[in-house]
Parts: C-alpha cells; sequence; structure tokens
C-alpha cells in the first residue's frame, strides 16, 4: 500500500506539470506581459515607460523560459517560467495586485471556507442518499414517479434562484438570519446556516436522481435476487446488500471533491459575503489579478489529484476485490 | 434594397449546426436501430411535450439569428447607406416592444413609474407622485378603467391564440396524415378536429401527437395574451434602463441556445475522436490522450474558463480594432465563450467514449474486420462511431441544459457573455441587487428565472426520454 | 385441459397448479408461461427441460416469486403445506424463501454479493431462518461448506466471492440454498456456466445432497445429458407450455412428444457421423406471435390439420403404467389411433434412433467408416502447419504499467491439417484455445512460433503483408449476436471482405456485387432480400448463417470456428453443424473447429487436440482420442461429459476428477495437470513431459506414456 502510495505520488507531479504549463502558456504566451500592462493601465494613452515600470514592479519584465543574460542556473531561474510558476511547486504564489502575500491569504481565507463547505458536503450527502434509497425502495409507486418529477424540476432550476430567492426569502423577509457576513467561533453558525441549506438544497435534485439510478441498477443485479431467495426483507437487501455495492460508484464521484472542499464555494461565499476562498477567487477574477487566479488554479489541480488518490484508496474500503489485490 | 443582411460568426455556426442536426435526422431515420430509438422518443409524451415547446423556442432564436442592417433613408446620388444598429427577423417582429423604453423600472402592467417624481404643477406648486409611464397604458383615457382594458386585451389575447392553434393544428395533422398509414390513430382524425386528437386514444408505440398538440396549445394561449397585452402594456415591467423585460427575455433565448449548442460543436470532435482512438488503439495513445484529459480535469471546471475568458478578454480589449461593431466584438466573445466551454468539457464524452470503444474493440464484428485486413481507420468509422452513436446523442441533449444554466453562473461570476449581451445570466446579475429596494423589483427576476426553467425543464425531459430511449439499461425505469 | 399429468401426490408435495407467468413489453403483457402444473415431491429430483425462452426459468422463479419487474403472475396455485405460494403476503412467503424452499441460479459469478463475505452470506440464513448467531452459526456455516466439498472452510467463510473459482461459488450457492435445511430445491441451470470436469462435480454433489436429505429438486436444464445424469422424473416444456412428463427411463426409452424426439435426433454423437442430423426447421415461436393449436404444429413434421387448430390435451403414451408418461399431442389421442400408427410405425414404442450412446457404447462400437483413414496423404505440405506457437500476455501492475508476469495462455502450441478435414481443438474455458485460433489468424500477436499456410510462412504483422493470407484463411466466432455490426445491412456485412481484400465482388458495379451477394447467401441457405435487412432481424441460428457467409465470401480454404454452435439451442446447433459438414463436402473447407463439446467433436471432426492451460496434451485422430484416450486429462474430461444413459439403467454417477483448472498465470511446476492427475508421481512434479508419439498420428504429453513411442520407422 505504501508503495502504492509512493507511485500515485510520482504520477502526480507530470500531471501538475502538464497544469502548470498549460496555465502558464495561457497566462503568458497567449498574451505577452505588454498586452496584460496595457490592459491593467487601460489601452489609450500608456506610455511605453509605465509598461516597463509595471513589469518590473510584478517580475514580468524577464525572459519567459530561458535567461541567456543570466548566469549558471540563473539561466533557468531567473525567468518568468520559473518565478512564477516552477516556484508554486514550493508554495510559493507570489504577491497579489494589492501587495499582500497570496501563500498568506489563502491560509487565512481556508478556515471560513471549510466552515462552510465540509457541512453542507456531509448534510447533503446523507440526505441525498437517504432520500435515493426511499425512492428505490418504493420504485415503481406513485411516490417514486413524483419524486423523480421533483428531482427533474429541482435540477432545471438555476443555482442562483436558490440563493437570491433563499437570501431574499429568510434573511430579508423573515428576518431569520443575517444577510450576509461572517464571525469566528460558534457564532458563525446563524451566517452559515442559511448558505449550508440552500447548498445543500440547490444540489438534490440531481444528485438524488443520479443515486436512485445507481440504487435501481444495483437493484436488478442477480445476487440481489439471492438475498431475496434467502427470504430476507426488502430493508435489509436494501441497506445490507445494495448500499454496500452502490458505494463504489458512488464513493467515485464523491470523494474526488472531498479536497477540493478547501476551495469553497464561488457563489455562496460571495452572495452571502463570506472571507473564504471561493469570493478570494470571485474578486480576484473580476479585479483581473493573474497571480491570484494562478495560484489557485495550481491548489486545485493539487487537490483535484488528492482526491484521485482518496478515491483509489476509498475503494480499498469499500472493495474487497482491490484491497486484497 | 431596404435592408442589407448581416452574417454574424454565431448565427453561421448556429445554422450550421441546424444543418447538422437534420443531417443526422436524416442518418437515422435510414439507420433502423436508431430510428427504432427516435420512435421510442415519438411514442413518450413528455418527450414529446419537452420536444415541442425545444421547437418553440428554438424558432425563437433562429429568427433571432436571421440579421440584418436597415437602410438609412436614401440620400439621391449617394450609394445606398445602412444603419450600425444589427437587427434580427426577431428584432423586426419585436419593434414595438424594443423601441417602447421608459425612463426607469416599472411593474408587470403598470400605468405609472415605479419611481416617485416630484412633478411642476400647473400653478407652479411642486407635487412627489408617481408620473405615468410614456408608453404603459398610454392608449388608456382619463377615466377608462385600466381592469377593463387588460381583461379585454387578456380575452382577445386568449381568443387569438387558440385560433392560431387551431390553424397550427390544422396544418400539422394534415401533413401527417398524408404521410399515416390507412391503420394509424392519426389518419381516423379529421384534420381540423386537432382537439380531438388531444382526447384520442392513441395505440402504445405511436406518435405522441396528443402530447405535441396540448403543448402547442397551452404554448398559443400564452403567446396569444402576451402579444395582445403586450401591445398596451410592459407585460413583465421594465428594467433599470425602462427596456421591456418581455423584449430581454425573449433575446436571452438565442444567447442560451447558442451557448447549449455551439459548445457542443467544440465537444463533439475532440470528445469522440479523442475517446474513441483512446479506446480502440490502447497503448500509448491511450497514455497521451488520457494524460492530456486528467491534465484539464484536474484544473476546477470555473477556474480553468474563468483563466481562459480572461486571457480572451485581455486579447479583445488590445485588439478593438478587429471589430467593426459592438454587435460584432459582442458575438465574437460569445462565441470564444463556447469554444472555451467546448474545450474544458469534451473529457467527460472522450472518457465515457473510451470505455465504450475499449468493450467494442473486443468484439466479435471487429475482430471479423481485422480478420479481413479492413484498415483501422475505416474500423473507427464503419464499426465503432456508429455503435457509440447513442452515446453521442445523449450526452449531446443532456448538455445542453447544463450549459444553459452554468452560462447564468459564469455572468455571474464576471466571465460569461459580454455585458451587452442579452442573456439570462445578465438580466438576473443586473437584477439581483433589485431586491433589496423597498417595494422590491422582482419582476427582471422572475421572468428571467421562468422562462430559463421553462427552457432547462424541456431540456431535461427531453434528455431523459432520449435517454431511456437510447439506453434503456442506464435510464432510470 | 382436463386431465392434468400429475398423479395422486403425497401431501407434503410442491402442488403447481396452472401456473401463467407474463411480461409486461410495449404496454401488453405476453404470456411466457402458459397453465403449467407439476408436483415436486420429497426425495424426488424433476427435470424441466427445455430450449431458451420456453419459460422454465420463468416457471422456477414465478414460484418463489423473485421474477423480474416486467414479469407478472397470471394465475394459478403453488401450494406447500396448505399455502398458495402465489398468494402469500410477503411477509409470510419470506418465511418461506431459503426456509422450506430454497433457489441456486445459473451464473455463480454473479449470484453472490461481491462485497460480502462468504460467511455473512451464509450466516444470514441462519439468523434469518434458524435463529443463529456467533459462534453457533460460525460452527454451522463451516459444517455446510465442508458438506459442499469445499477443502479448508472455516478459512473460506473469511473469503470474498471473487476469491473462489466458479465451481467453488456455486458450492457456496449450494450452501446458502441448505443452510435452513429445505424441503424444496429450485436449482435453475446449475452447472450451464461451468466447465464440464466442474459440472459433472456439481451435479453429483446435487445428486448426493438431494438424496441424503430427501428433499424435492426441480432442476431446470437444456441439457438431455445433465437430465439423465440427474433426474427421476422429466417435464419438457415448449413455447411456455409442459409437453411431456414422465419418469426418465421411460422417457429416454421412448421419447413420446414429436418435439421431444426430434431434440434427441439432433443430437450430434458419433453414430451419425457422415449423416445430416434431423434439424427442426424454424425456431420458437415469439411469445408475441404463439400459434394456435398445438404451438409445436409448425414445425412439427408429423402434424396434420387439427393441431394447427385445436391445442392437444394430456394423454398417457401407450404402455405407460397409471400416472406414468403423458404427452400433449393429438396423435395420442385414441381416435387418432389410425394416424399414431402410420406417425409411429414401430409402436407402441416409437422409434428413436441412437438415442442412447454412452462411454461404453462408444469404445465397444466399430471402426466408423465415415472417417476417412488418418494418414492418407503423406507428403503433401499440410494446408496449416503451426509450430510452436507461443501467445503471452503481460500482467501489468501499477501507474506505470510495469509488466510483472505473463499469462502464458499459448505456450507452445504445434498443429496441422490438412485441406477438406477437421481438426477439433477441445478444452475447457481458459485453456487458451480461442487464443490460438485468433493467433493463428494473426487477431493477436504471437509471441513466439511459426504458422504456415500451404507452405508459405504466415508473417507475425503488417496489413499489406498478411492480405493474401486473409483471403485463405477466415473465422467463424461463438457469439452470433457479438458478430455482425448492428449497423450494416446484411450485404454490406457480406461485402466488407472483397472490399478490404480487393476482391472482384468487392469492386463497384452494383449489379455484380449483389450477384456475389446473392450467392453467398444461397450458399448458407438464406433468401436473397436478407441482403437489404439488418442483423437484429434475424434469429440466432440465422445470423450464425450470415456469419459463415461472410467468412466465406473470400473464398478461404481454412475456416477456424470458434465454438460456432455453443450459444445455439440444441435444434438450431444440428442446422448449423449440417451446414458446416455440407459446406466442407462441397468447398473442400479445412476447419479449425474450437470446441468443448465432445458430442459435436464426435460428429464432426476427424482429428483431435486437446489443451489444458495452453498447451496440447493429447492429439490423434477421433477414434484413437476418445475411444482410447491416454492422457489423464482427457478421461477426466470424456468421464465428466453426462452421457444420456442406455434405457432403464440408473443414473451413470460419473466419478468427478477433482479440483479445478489453475490460472495460466501460475501454472503448476511440472506437469500442468499433476495437482489434479490420479496418476501422479514424483516425475510429473518435477519437469514438463516431452512428447510421445503413440502412433502414427497420434501424440501425448505424460510421464506415464513417456519412452512407449512407436519405432520412428512406423512413423509416416
Amino acid at each position: 500500500m505504501f508503495a502504492y502510495l509512493v507511485r500515485r505520488l510520482a504520477y502526480a507531479v507530470p500531471i501538475l506539470l502538464g497544469v502548470n504549463l498549460l496555465t502558464f502558456a495561457l497566462f503568458f504566451v497567449v498574451n505577452t506581459p505588454d498586452d496584460m500592462a496595457r490592459m491593467q493601465l487601460g489601452v489609450k494613452r500608456v506610455t511605453a515607460e509605465a509598461i516597463a515600470k509595471w513589469k518590473a514592479e510584478r517580475g514580468y519584465d524577464k525572459p519567459l523560459f530561458f535567461n541567456g543574460a543570466a548566469d549558471g542556473t540563473a539561466k533557468l531561474t531567473d525567468t518568468i517560467f520559473y518565478a512564477k510558476s516552477a516556484r508554486m511547486f514550493v508554495g510559493d504564489f507570489g504577491a497579489a495586485e494589492d501587495g499582500r502575500d497570496i501563500a498568506r491569504e489563502i491560509a487565512t481565507r481556508i478556515g471560513p471556507s471549510t466552515a462552510l463547505a465540509v457541512p453542507t458536503f456531509i448534510v447533503g450527502l446523507l440526505v441525498t442518499v437517504s432520500a435515493a434509497l426511499l425512492l428505490a425502495f418504493v420504485r415503481g409507486t406513485r411516490l417514486d414517479f413524483w419524486g423523480v418529477v421533483a428531482c427533474v424540476a429541482a435540477m432545471s432550476v438555476s443555482g442562483l434562484f436558490y440563493i437570491i430567492f433563499g437570501q431574499w426569502l429568510f434573511s430579508k423577509a423573515l428576518r431569520l438570519v443575517p444577510i450576509s457576513g461572517y464571525a469566528d467561533g460558534l457564532s458563525a453558525f446563524k451566517f452559515l446556516v442559511l448558505p449550508v441549506a440552500i447548498g445543500v438544497v440547490a444540489g438534490l435534485g440531481s444528485s438524488i436522481r443520479w443515486y436512485r439510478t445507481l440504487f435501481i441498477e444495483e437493484i436488478g443485479k442477480d445476487y440481489v435476487r439471492t438475498a431475496r431467495a434467502k427470504g430476507l426483507g426488502e430493508g435489509t437487501v436494501l441497506f445490507r446488500h445494495v448500499l454496500k455495492n452502490a458505494m463504489i460508484p458512488i464513493l467515485t464521484g464523491v470523494v474526488v471533491v472531498i479536497p477540493q472542499l478547501f476551495l469553497g464555494s464561488l457563489l455562496m461565499e460571495s452572495f452571502f459575503g463570506i472571507p473564504g476562498l471561493g469570493s478570494y477567487t470571485i474578486d480576484a477574477i473580476n479585479a483581473q489579478d493573474f497571480s491570484v487566479v494562478r495560484a489557485m488554479v495550481f491548489i486545485g489541480s493539487v487537490l483535484y489529484i488528492a482526491g484521485l488518490i482518496l478515491t483509489d484508496l476509498s475503494y480499498t474500503l469499500v472493495d474487497p476485490r482491490v484491497r486484497f489485490d | 434594397m431596404p435592408f442589407q443582411p448581416v452574417l454574424l460568426w454565431s448565427d453561421a455556426v448556429l445554422w450550421l449546426l441546424v444543418g447538422l442536426l437534420a443531417t443526422l435526422a436524416v442518418v437515422s431515420r435510414r439507420a433502423p436501430p436508431l430510428a427504432a430509438a427516435w420512435r421510442k422518443v415519438g411514442a413518450s409524451r413528455v418527450g414529446m411535450a419537452a420536444a415541442t415547446l425545444l421547437a418553440v423556442f428554438a424558432l425563437i432564436g433562429l429568427a433571432d439569428s436571421l440579421h440584418y442592417r436597415l437602410a438609412l433613408p436614401a440620400e439621391p446620388g449617394k450609394p445606398a447607406a445602412y444603419g450600425v444598429e444589427v437587427l434580427s427577423v426577431l428584432d423586426g417582429a419585436l419593434s414595438g416592444l424594443r423601441g417602447r423604453n421608459e425612463k426607469t423600472y416599472s411593474a408587470p402592467l403598470a400605468t405609472q413609474s415605479y419611481a416617485m417624481e416630484t412633478a411642476i404643477l400647473a400653478n407652479g406648486g411642486q407635487q412627489r407622485d408617481f408620473p405615468p409611464l410614456r408608453y404603459g397604458g398610454a392608449q388608456l383615457k382619463p377615466g377608462d378603467s385600466w381592469m377593463a382594458d387588460v381583461t379585454m386585451r387578456g380575452i382577445s389575447g386568449v381568443v387569438a391564440g387558440g385560433l392560431l392553434w387551431w390553424l397550427i393544428s390544422t396544418v400539422l395533422l394534415w401533413n401527417a396524415r398524408r404521410g399515416a398509414a390507412p391503420g394509424d390513430a392519426i389518419a381516423q382524425i379529421e384534420p381540423w378536429r386537432g382537439v380531438r386528437a388531444i382526447f384520442m386514444k392513441r395505440p402504445p408505440g405511436s406518435f405522441a401527437w396528443d402530447a405535441v398538440l396540448a403543448t402547442l396549445l397551452v404554448v398559443c394561449l400564452i403567446a396569444g395574451k402576451l402579444t395582445a397585452l403586450s401591445a398596451g402594456y410592459h407585460v413583465f415591467g421594465t428594467d433599470k434602463v425602462g427596456q421591456d423585460v418581455l423584449y430581454q427575455v425573449l433575446k436571452s433565448v438565442r444567447t442560451a441556445l447558442v451557448i447549449g449548442l455551439v459548445t457542443t460543436l467544440v465537444t463533439l470532435p475532440l470528445g469522440i475522436l479523442l475517446g474513441i482512438a483512446a479506446g480502440y488503439f490502447g497503448g500509448w495513445i491511450d497514455d497521451v490522450i488520457q494524460y492530456l484529459y486528467t491534465v484539464l480535469n484536474s484544473i476546477p471546471g470555473v477556474l480553468l474558463i474563468a483563466a481562459a475568458v480572461l486571457m480572451m478578454q485581455v486579447v479583445i480589449d488590445t485588439h478593438p480594432e478587429w471589430f467593426a461593431t459592438a454587435a460584432e466584438r459582442a458575438d465574437l466573445r460569445l462565441l470564444a465563450l463556447c469554444f472555451i466551454l467546448g474545450v474544458t468539457s469534451w473529457t467527460g464524452l472522450a472518457r465515457l467514449l473510451r470505455g465504450e470503444a475499449l468493450k467494442l474493440r473486443e468484439l466479435d464484428y471487429v475482430q471479423a474486420a481485422q480478420a479481413f485486413g479492413v484498415a483501422p481507420f475505416t474500423i473507427l468509422l464503419r464499426h465503432i462511431l456508429p455503435n457509440v452513436l447513442h452515446i453521442v446523442i445523449i450526452t449531446l441533449v443532456m448538455d445542453f441544459s447544463g450549459l444553459v444554466l452554468s452560462e447564468a453562473v459564469l455572468s455571474y461570476v464576471g466571465i460569461g457573455v459580454d455585458p451587452t449581451t442579452i442573456s439570462f445570466g445578465t438580466m438576473i446579475n443586473n437584477a439581483r441587487m433589485e431586491l433589496a429596494r423597498e417595494p422590491v423589483v422582482w419582476w427582471s427576476l422572475v421572468a428571467a428565472f421562468a422562462f430559463m426553467f421553462a427552457l432547462v425543464l424541456a431540456a431535461n425531459l427531453f434528455a431523459d426520454a432520449v435517454q431511456a430511449a437510447f439506453d434503456p439499461r442506464r435510464s432510470a425505469q | 385441459m382436463s386431465a392434468i399429468p400429475v398423479q395422486a401426490a403425497p401431501a407434503d408435495a410442491l402442488r403447481v397448479r396452472d401456473l401463467s407467468v407474463g411480461f409486461a413489453a410495449g404496454g401488453r403483457v405476453l404470456t411466457a408461461v402458459d397453465g403449467v402444473s407439476f408436483d415436486l415431491v420429497p426425495g424426488e429430483t424433476l427435470a424441466l427441460l427445455g430450449e431458451s425462452g420456453c419459460g422454465k426459468s420463468a416457471t422456477a422463479l414465478a414460484l418463489l416469486r423473485l421474477l423480474p419487474d416486467a414479469g407478472r403472475i397470471l394465475g394459478g396455485r403453488a401450494e406447500l403445506g396448505g399455502d398458495d405460494l402465489l398468494a402469500l403476503p410477503p411477509a409470510r412467503l419470506r418465511d418461506v424463501r431459503g426456509n422450506r424452499l430454497a433457489m441456486i441460479f445459473q451464473e455463480p459469478a454473479t449470484s453472490l454479493n461481491p462485497v460480502l463475505t462468504v460467511g455473512q452470506q451464509i450466516g444470514e440464513v441462519l439468523a434469518r431462518h434458524l435463529g443463529l448467531a456467533g459462534e453457533a452459526a460460525r460452527a454451522r456455516s463451516e459444517a455446510l461448506l465442508r458438506q459442499v466439498g469445499i477443502a479448508d472452510p472455516a478459512a473460506r467463510l473469511a473469503a470474498y466471492p471473487f476469491q473462489l473459482s466458479g465451481g467453488m461459488k456455486q458450492r457456496v450457492m449450494i450452501a446458502i440454498a441448505l443452510a435452513a435445511e429445505p424441503r424444496f430445491l429450485l436449482a435453475d441451470e446449475p452447472t450451464t456456466a461451468l466447465d464440464v470436469t466442474i459440472q459433472a462435480q456439481i451435479l453429483a454433489l446435487l445428486r448426493d445432497l438431494q438424496a441424503q436429505r430427501g428433499m424435492g429438486m426441480l432442476l431446470i436444464t437444456h441439457d438431455l445429458g445433465v437430465v439423465a445424469e440427474a433426474a427421476h422424473r422429466v417435464g419438457v416444456m415448449y413455447a411456455g407450455q409442459l409437453i411431456e412428463t414422465g419418469r426418465r427411463d421411460d422417457f429416454f426409452r421412448r421419447p413420446a412428444h414429436p418435439y421431444t424426439q426430434a431434440l434427441f435426433a439432433a443430437l450430434p454423437d458419433v453414430a451419425r457421423r457422415g449423416r445430416r442430423l434431423l434439424a427442426l426447421p424454424g425456431q420458437v415461436p415469439t411469445l408475441a406471435r404463439m400459434p394456435a393449436g398445438c404451438r409445436f404444429a409448425p414445425r412439427c413434421p408429423k402434424a396434420f390439420a387439427r393441431c394447427g387448430s385445436e391445442a392437444p390435451a394430456w394423454w398417457p403414451v401407450p404402455g405407460a403404467e397409471e400416472g406414468g408418461q403423458q404427452v400433449r399431442c393429438h396423435l395420442y389421442d385414441p381416435a387418432e389411433a389410425a394416424r399414431y400408427r402410420e406417425a409411429f410405425p414401430s409402436a407402441p414404442e416409437p422409434a428413436v434412433a441412437g438415442c442412447g450412446t454412452d462411454a461404453a457404447a462408444m469404445v465397444t462400437a466399430g471402426q466408423d467408416a465415415a472417417t476417412p483413414a488418418a494418414s492418407d496423404a503423406p507428403g503433401a505440405a499440410p494446408l496449416l502447419d503451426v509450430q510452436d506457437l507461443q501467445v503471452h500476455f503481460p500482467i501489468r501492475r501499477g501507474l506505470f504499467k510495469r509488466t510483472v508476469g505473463w499469462v502464458k495462455a499459448v505456450d507452445g502450441v504445434s498443429l496441422h491439417l490438412e485441406r477438406g478435414r477437421t481438426l477439433a481443438l477441445v478444452g475447457e474455458s481458459g485453456c487458451g484455445k480461442t487464443t490460438v485460433g485468433k493467433g493463428i489468424l494473426r487477431l493477436l500477436r504471437p509471441t513466439r512460433g511459426e504458422v504456415a499456410l500451404a507452405g508459405r510462412l504466415v508473417p507475425d504483422h503488417g496489413r499489406q503483408a498478411l492480405a493474401p493470407f486473409r483471403r485463405q484463411m477466415q473465422m467463424v466466432f461463438q457469439d452470433p449476436f457479438a458478430s455482425l455490426n448492428p449497423r450494416l445491412t446484411v450485404g454490406a456485412i457480406l461485402l466488407e471482405g472483397m472490399t478490404a481484400l480487393g476482391l472482384p465482388g468487392g469492386k463497384p458495379g452494383a449489379a455484380e456485387r449483389e450477384a456475389a451477394v446473392a450467392a453467398l447467401l444461397d450458399q448458407v441457405g438464406l433468401p436473397a432480400e436478407a441482403a437489404y435487412r439488418y442483423p437484429h432481424e434475424f434469429s440466432g441460428g440465422q445470423r450464425q448463417r450470415i456469419a459463415i457467409a461472410r467468412a466465406l465470401a473470400v473464398q478461404p480454404d481454412l475456416l477456424v470456428c470458434d465454438e460456432p454452435t455453443s450459444a445455439l439451442d440444441v435444434s438450431v446447433q444440428a442446422q448449423i453443424l449440417n451446414l458446416l459438414a455440407e459446406l466442407q463436402e462441397r468447398l473442400g473447407l479445412a476447419y479449425l473447429f474450437i470446441t468443448h463439446n465432445f458430442a459435436v467433436v464426435e460428429y464432426l471432426a476427424h482429428e483431435v487436440a486437446v489443451m489444458y492451460l495452453g498447451r496440447i496434451v493429447e492429439r490423434g485422430t477421433v477414434d484413437e482420442v476418445l475411444r482410447d484416450p491416454r492422457h489423464p486429462y482427457t478421461r477426466t474430461l470424456l468421464a465428466a461429459v453426462p452421457r444420456i444413459a442406455a434405457a432403464g439403467e440408473g443414473a451413470v454417477g460419473n466419478v468427478a476428477s477433482p479440483g479445478e483448472t489453475p490460472s495460466p498465470a501460475n501454472p503448476p511446476a511440472g506437469c500442468h495437470f499433476q495437482p489434479r492427475c490420479p496418476e501422479a508421481d514424483a516425475a510429473c512434479r518435477a519437469r514438463y513431459p516431452e512428447e510421445t508419439r503413440l502412433s502414427p498420428t497420434r501424440v501425448v504429453h505424460c510421464h506415464r506414456w513417456a519412452g512407449k513411442d512407436v519405432p520412428p520407422m512406423l512413423d509416416k
């Protein structure tokens, strides 16, 4: 298992390198630093000096990949690629447009993001899996039919609607919770309860329907017939036999996102004024702060790969075929 | 010529897509297994009701994709000159709605402005009051009842809509009867008795005429009522700059269609080619393609799109000389967004097709072709592609609704369409702050959400029917 | 139906009366089982025999109400100890399931829950019906595993299904079914998915357990051999109806219904060599289009006017004792006595040619005249000459796909085959026989070895270089449903080879192409219109004809037939075997016939090669190998084949060989067969035996025959 993990991690390196090259190409090759400077400074009436100054302040005045003017290893390290992309491997993300260190900013914002995303994830998973099991249990009945109809309707509603309407109803009309804001510690509860609830509700439709399909597909398998032939009740069949097998495809979709929970939710955080990584990203996008976007892309892919590894590990929990292989 | 046709890039692509879909329809008619699956879709009431609604949306969107520039008043001796504004056939049809702008917000069917204004009275005094709208209810003379006017218009609109439905259904049924076998249920219905067709007892497995006609009836009644009312009022109110919300909602349809369809034009070739090639050839080709999509997948979708859109913005902003008109610029940005969405979302399809091709290549008929020494590319084209086509069709219809929904989110995040392009996303984005006003300005939001819901629900239901017909195993019965 | 074919059954029987089952499809319910009645008596095995789709599995599933979602019980009763199983409330039904009435299924691979251990899956039944838990349950489970013949039962309790072989899984299934000591057992094709040696083990086990416990067993099967081995009574089903019942011995002595007789006549075996098998025309009617009157009438060679209009009643077979053999056929109506004598001239015992052959009869039978002398054309280069063919697949592990080992699917196979002859390659699943075929055709790239076709060496790869050889050898695949592209018309399928290999028929010119396709279809007995239709419009047998026509399109000399009839019903199999024999006669084709079915080998082949774990263990003419097998594995295989017992004899009771085929990734040291071989000694464990030539045509790899070569000068 240890050797497996090491190999898995080793495989992550070329992927991250690919991500790195891709983002680098996107940010520095599609547009030259000059273009960016011109755009940041305003396209009209911009002097060459202003551009040069802008570039120098941000370290964009170096060559992209190879610095012929430097000595020794600096030929490679004194370049934009090394300074802006390769350094991310060691957690050095540089500074944002406002001069703050990105790595430190991320560290402080991870807390609120996690406080929002983790409960949403857990509650959502519990609710959807139980609802899907219920629909699978009563499959073929009216309740099942209308449940599926409700799911399709719910997944046809824009996520923005849930947020905007929920915020208006509970915060503005009913005044149950504050509209937005965040506090540390236990008092975070009153700020988080609404976004968590909305986050859960917004995801119900598609997840319930998907899990129900998985359960029903599993119910059609031969071993379920065997279980019934033993005289087991439908509840035992569902919980003991079907659920355990259906966990395998469910985990595939679920575990991979767990590490990405740290990234927070773009929409929720920005609507509810929660100072997490999601709102950080949105602010960066709106302010066209490329350094922050680049850093978030990199962290996002690191977390995705971590998710893939976690997924593989989680299989060993539910699938003996993997465990003993 | 009183107008000059204009072909925007997105128009070209959209019409190209219409052509492709038509080709696909012809191809599937000729391939019995596909034709049988489509017949199953045709027999599904829900599926056909959704398809009818989608067709109505498609008509709106396509009418909005025939662009032209109007000729300016001719000056003798000079070559004909054309206006800068690029209009569409839909704009032409809705010229009433498009031109009648109020000053600012007004509620649905209102005759007065939303905001109080200080008016100077004839006697020199000042009075704060809601000023009457420029157009909304302008036909009312003092003393006329607003209620009576609205009711009258509503009733006449419904009646007109009913007549329109009768006309359309007669034409449709007459046309369908010509192609029907004598035993078909549809052949028993007189074409002008559309209502009977709705209630007829359909033999199971035959085309769901009842659902199509019933949906059309509902659409016609609503359209008739909206048309009649919109002649005298802003049915869905107006927005901050006084533009009619109904007009905006109808214009948004095209944007949604372009995003939902054109994106797949990018996804399909990438997904199909790379997916099938990875699965069929295996080996290093598979390794490279898998690496490619793991890299793309590993970047969180929104961030990748954000990064790409930001970069595209830089390109557009630094090259203003590329675009003759604002419309062209907005149009190209829309297309670029589709392209970016496509490039970032082909991985799902590719992975599905890879898995399928992996199974297919072990099948005996592929082996039989190999035993004849058939060239690999021919095998891909003759044996693999046709047998994964159902997956492609399912993915195409399933992705559509997701893309329409994501447009709204992307516009909110600020990486969506050009702010001047009317879309559900921009409408919601512009209107969401207005919920904080007192009284609440809700109509823009509600109209945008309602239309988007109708479009996406129709797409989802249609996708369900398609999936049930093409992939009975996966469909949740 | 006035007379129901059941005698006064004891009170503790499972009484099934007028059971009807339907399946909902497209808004209609199609009847799949139509008024079936029988009694299942403790201590007796009733076999329900029928071809695919006849409703035999639906019958069994309906008794436990385990039909799939589309299934509906349309009527009837199933009485067990005063309860009607079909009307019992769900909670009470669950008390019956697995307790008084248990069931085992066809696919042991999918019928066990993959994520629960064997112990958990057995324990469930013990807890549910006997209230056993903890140590008591564990001890009981262990005892059960021991009873079903699983070695080291304590350790196996903790195993997951994927860690067990197919035969072991089926044993676990049986242990689960027997856990609550049911009075009745439903066994739905319990051995169909298993290899013949494992089948023999499982059948023996079921027979023993049934006798020990005095259970009533309903054995559902399509295999007459299995019926002969394990049943006391037989019921034959056709198109949803029971059409004949009787004691096994009566049944085998004189099958009464024309359909049953046709089943016997369609069986290939050595006695019918060189003759056409009796093949029923057409196929089983579909549920949607059941004929009126007798359902077999449209295919029945003895049908007369009444059969088409009136459904026959049950009649006793002449000469059968009270409550004995009964049949549902108008010919047995005493009113049709004259017609009966005409149909069965040798009445009262209807003549059935050659239905009783067993191993003994085969050995003593004289040399078959139809078998040409083996080495009649010495000197000429054989059509196919395979030398030391090896196909190894790498086992890759981990992300970087390091090769950690090799599956030696084919490990040094040498064959040769003359023009116009048939070589049968026989072995159990996983022995590498299909891989040999694909390796010869270069559908898989061989690791080593040479293949020569008519004296010319076939290159390992290269599309251009292989093209001339592809004209000469083609393949017919096992599954007719997977071997035709559903998206192409039959015409396009047939033209593919000609186009790819640049044959005249593939050249443009519509008339010429059409003529070529029509000629091909005619050759396999299909009408020319078939060219414009799609594969899904054809039945399994017709599809296999199309697949044969496709291979013939390039006029090959050699056809590799990979189990071409194993997916087909017996009556359809006979049609295809006839066609193959006829084509060989007419076109002088050579067949490399890959199969596991010895009956087919006996009927069709000239030479046999027996494969075990990637190597050929014995090779020779059919007479040599099948009548006087020398390799212990060949003997095991032959002994395991269920034989249709000679009339009146009891169950044959084969000695099942122990153990199962090991994985070719990790073959045993020495002789591959030694762990299962009753005669193995130290030499066998030490090294793989060399080739021993026992006659000019026969070789064997076995230490017991080492050094007993025929003198070299006699060779050739």
